[in-house]
């Protein structure tokens, strides 16, 4: 179908705003797709200030350096660690994406498919280490969409009693930290502790929300990842079959896959900020 | 006119015009070789319009069938209605004397579609659906759409959408029925209502499929728009209809995401457990353990797109009006630079004004000061478009055909109806007239009949281009007439019903001895609903009676106007000319300039002339 609009466009001299010429110099599907990236970045803004307008309506939220610290192989007490490897691992996919467009405008057919092979390597690596947060949050720690057992202290005090982890009884906390209600024997067991005025109370659940955002977010960023990395094997097999070497055009399929991938990166870096970081 | 003048047009097209090989390649007709590709997927923007028009109107009709049936039972509550059971079935509960009453529960569901039919179906979808994808490559001079393939499917993703919302009214606990705007906790809770079971999970399907349409159509029309007009069609010698329809399709692009983005966390709330929207629920004296969420978090996203809603209502219609109103006052519209950057200003601030709708959801007071200001600012593009469009009719040539008396419908109906948004607009104000008949009345009137009679005036000015015939004008000023004066019969008395506190949406007004004086003004709007609605019947009638008994178009520029639909051959086929693409010369609104009638916009200058470029 492009040949058929390309044909019309011959370039005036002058101001490309005055007609038949394309005023960005960017051609309908370069142009398509950017106006998709805008309109999905309002699709992810809008579920963050979601996450925004929620979060700061609780008393307490989790302390991520607290909920984020595991690591593969039952490593512990490594706060973000993890998903900095995941975060690098997605940035450098995109690095592998600018090398395959680069190749692509040298009309290089093997360099495209070698870095793309590398950027999809990167994507599924992204997708893996997501899989596994989540089946460890999900399976170990009991956190769900309509669950919590990430709490916070409000006040400052010592537990009564020990989880047989990290806690002993006797252990004094600070109000602000977060704490992990264990799940064993088929219930929650959450502790007892007393505060500094005496009271004795026993943990509660978290709010809710951080699950359900958390997921839900996180989901449907890794759902465009996994978009992402589909379209990026059809493509890479176009580019194998020499189907966009015929075309002429310098690989732009892949250059719009490309703007699509490195928009998928960016909306992570928002999300690694509000869950991770903040 | 006529034959040498066709062959005039025919000339400077093949003089001046640029060859791009179109119908050598034979793409024109790659993609219709038998009946389904030509007539059901289509990718001929000129055939994909007529579908959205088709559709359209078979939900307009639905749409204000719905709401007789509704004022039926707010004029004549007593009053037996036995006869729709045939219609209806069990939504009409019959008692042993044989008196038929409407249910409660489709009361609500009846006002619910009513609303979310007409302001998604017919007038997002049916104008500017029908108008973009008619008038957008015509005007340009462009082939087609830059992705004719995706214009398709933005076509076909809205059919889709339109199926799943139909089948919803058939469901035996019914369509979804908690109003439009589907607040929850009535949306987010399946127990809160029956139709907030089956009939709001089909509602939220039908509308996250309409919210794909409507974005490959955005995307599609902006594109087309920058991309591929014709050589010498500068963004300032564009018609207006079509930077309505560009600026339609930016808002669209922006708003319907966010909305899609609220459906995603409401579907969550309903079929997942979640608690986005829920928070503090008690059902039956239990509390539910449904914590942690707002609901006034749905209803600022559901406003931020549902504010720029309204003006990607009206914009094609005010886009329409211009071009309309300028043609047959055979003068230019009056102020061309203002009434763009008006448009422009008004979408602008259509994204800043969207908890207006909130004043009474306990928004903060401060935060609706600043919603108040902007909301108010909005009168002035609006009032500058107003004065342009009676300043282009005044000493104007003026053709009181159809069209033209839709377009001035429409001025006055927008006059009448922004007045009141003055009003409401105000959050002090806005305490009294909150969730009464006087909201109801302002915004049909601004938005409702405003944006219908921009359709109107849109569908009897180009029938002669979409079917090569004319509409009959004897029964198009009777449809315009009686809908003008119907339209004010039924919304006019709203108002006093409004300022005197009787609240909107409510299925009987027996229990409140303070409503009980308004029978005889709620019987009157009923009966003035009637014959408005058969007044619709007329346009539907002389629609398809005019597709084929109407009278013939036999010239290619019956209007004498200067936009490039009108170079096109009557019966344009794929790829709108048959030879070279025209190239523009001129300004699209030459009327009555030099003492020359009109001038098309790809004639040359002549010798002389000074552009009137702006």
């Amino acid at each position: 179908m492009s040949s058929e609009h390309t044909a019309q466009i011959h370039h005036s001299e002058g101001n490309h705003w005055n007609g038949a010429s394309e005023p960005f110099k960017a051609s309908y599907g370069k142009l398509m797709m950017w106006y998709f990236l805008l309109s999905d970045a309002f699709t992810f803004s809008a579920f963050l200030i979601a996450y925004g307008t929620l979060r700061f309506s609780m008393p307490t939220w989790p302390v991520p350096d607290f909920v984020f610290s595991g690591l593969p192989g039952g490593i512990h007490h490594k706060p973000l660690i993890f998903v900095t490897i995941m975060t690098f691992v997605l940035i450098a996919s995109s690095v592998t994406m600018v090398r395959a467009v680069q190749e692509g405008h040298r009309e290089n057919k093997k360099g495209v498919v070698f870095w793309m092979v590398l950027t999809i390597l990167g994507g599924l690596g992204f997708l893996g280490c997501q899989a596994w947060e989540w089946t460890t949050l999900i399976g170990e720690e009991k956190m769900s969409i309509t669950r919590n057992p990430f709490g916070t202290h409000t006040e400052n005090g010592t537990y009564l009693d020990g989880d047989g982890h990290d806690i002993k009884a006797g252990d004094s906390f600070k109000a602000g930290q977060s704490y992990l209600i264990h799940y064993h024997d088929g219930q929650f067991h959450p502790l007892k502790f007393k505060t500094e005025s005496g009271d004795v109370k026993t943990q509660q659940m978290g709010p809710k929300s951080f699950g359900a955002l958390f997921f839900f977010i996180t989901g449907f960023h890794g759902f465009h990842v996994f978009s992402g990395v589909l379209f990026l094997i059809i493509i890479a097999l176009n580019v194998a079959s020499g189907l966009y070497a015929r075309r002429n055009n310098h690989y732009e399929m892949v250059e719009k896959i490309g703007l699509y991938w490195h928009f998928v990166d960016l909306v992570w870096v928002f999300v690694f900020l509000v869950f991770y970081l903040l | 006119m006529s034959s040498v003048h066709h062959q005039e047009q025919d000339q400077l097209i093949e003089k001046y015009g640029y060859d791009d090989h179109f119908h050598e390649h034979h793409e024109g007709d790659k993609f219709q070789f038998n009946f389904l590709t030509k007539y059901i997927f289509s990718m001929d923007h000129k055939i994909i319009a007529r579908q959205f028009l088709f559709t359209g109107i078979f939900w307009a009709i639905i749409g204000s069938a719905m709401s007789i049936i509704f004022r039926l039972q707010l004029g004549f509550p007593d009053a037996s209605i036995a006869w729709l059971k045939p219609l209806l079935g069990k939504w009409i509960v019959l008692n042993d004397a044989g008196v038929g009453t409407l249910e409660p529960e489709f009361y609500y569901a009846l006002v619910t579609m009513h609303g979310t039919i007409i302001v998604f179906f017919v007038l997002t979808a049916g104008l500017s659906g029908t108008f973009s994808n008619f008038l957008i490559p015509l005007q340009i001079g462009a082939r087609d759409m830059a992705s004719p393939f995706l214009n398709m499917l933005s076509y076909w993703f809205f059919f889709l959408s339109s199926v799943v919302m139909f089948y919803s009214l058939f469901l035996s606990t019914g369509p979804f029925s908690g109003g439009w705007t589907a607040y929850p906790p009535l949306s987010a809770l399946p127990q809160a209502s029956i139709g907030s079971g089956a009939g709001m999970t089909l509602w939220l399907v039908s509308l996250a499929l309409f919210v794909v349409s409507v974005l490959l159509g955005g995307m599609n029309y902006i594109t087309t728009v920058l991309n591929l007009r014709t050589k010498g069609m500068s963004l300032w010698r564009m018609p207006l209809t079509i930077w309505a329809f560009l600026v339609t399709a930016i808002i669209g692009l922006l708003s319907f995401p966010v909305l899609f983005s609220g459906f995603l966390l409401l579907i969550f709330d309903r079929s997942m457990g979640t608690s986005f929207y829920l928070s503090d629920i008690f059902v039956n004296g239990m509390a539910l353990d449904r914590i942690g969420g707002s609901p006034i978090l749905y209803q600022h996203i559901f406003w931020f797109l549902g504010h720029p809603e309204v003006y990607i209502i009206i914009l094609p219609a005010m886009g329409i009006v211009s071009e309309v109103l300028s043609v047959h006052a055979r003068k230019p519209i009056f102020g061309y630079r203002a009434m763009v950057y008006s448009i422009l200003a008004i979408a602008f601030l259509s994204f800043i004004v969207w908890a207006h709708h909130m004043f009474m959801s306990g928004v903060n007071p401060f935060l609706s000061n600043f919603f108040v200001v902007f909301t108010l600012i909005i009168a002035v593009p609006s009032a500058v478009k107003v004065f342009n469009w009676i300043s282009t009719l005044y000493g104007g040539n003026i053709r009181l055909n159809t069209p033209m008396l839709f377009c001035i419908g429409f001025i006055s109906m927008f006059i009448s109806g922004g007045l009141t948004g003055i009003f409401l607009g105000n959050s002090a104000i806005d305490i009294q007239q909150h969730d009464t008949y006087f909201v109801v009345a302002h915004f049909h009137i601004v938005m409702g009949v405003a944006a219908f009679f921009g359709m109107f005036a849109g569908v009897y000015n180009w029938f002669p281009k979409m079917f090569g015939r004319y509409m009959n004008d004897t029964l198009g000023k009777i449809h315009f007439w009686v809908t003008l004066i119907g339209a004010y019969a039924i919304f006019g008395p709203m108002h006093f019903l409004g300022m005197a506190g009787v609240p909107r949406r409510y299925y009987l007004f027996d229990k409140f001895d303070a409503f009980s004086g308004f029978d005889t003004m709620n019987k009157f709007i009923t009966i003035a609903a009637i014959i408005s609605f058969f007044a619709q019947i007329v346009f539907v009638i002389n629609f398809f009676w005019s597709m084929y008994k109407g009278k013939r178009v036999t010239s290619q520029n019956p209007y004498g106007s200067n936009s490039l639909e009108w170079t096109t051959p009557i019966d344009a086929g794929h790829g709108n000319w048959p030879g070279k693409i025209p190239t523009v010369q001129r300004w699209s609104y030459d009327y009555g300039k030099d003492g020359i009638e009109f001038t098309q916009q790809h004639v040359p200058l002549r010798e002389g002339e000074t552009p009137s470029d702006h």
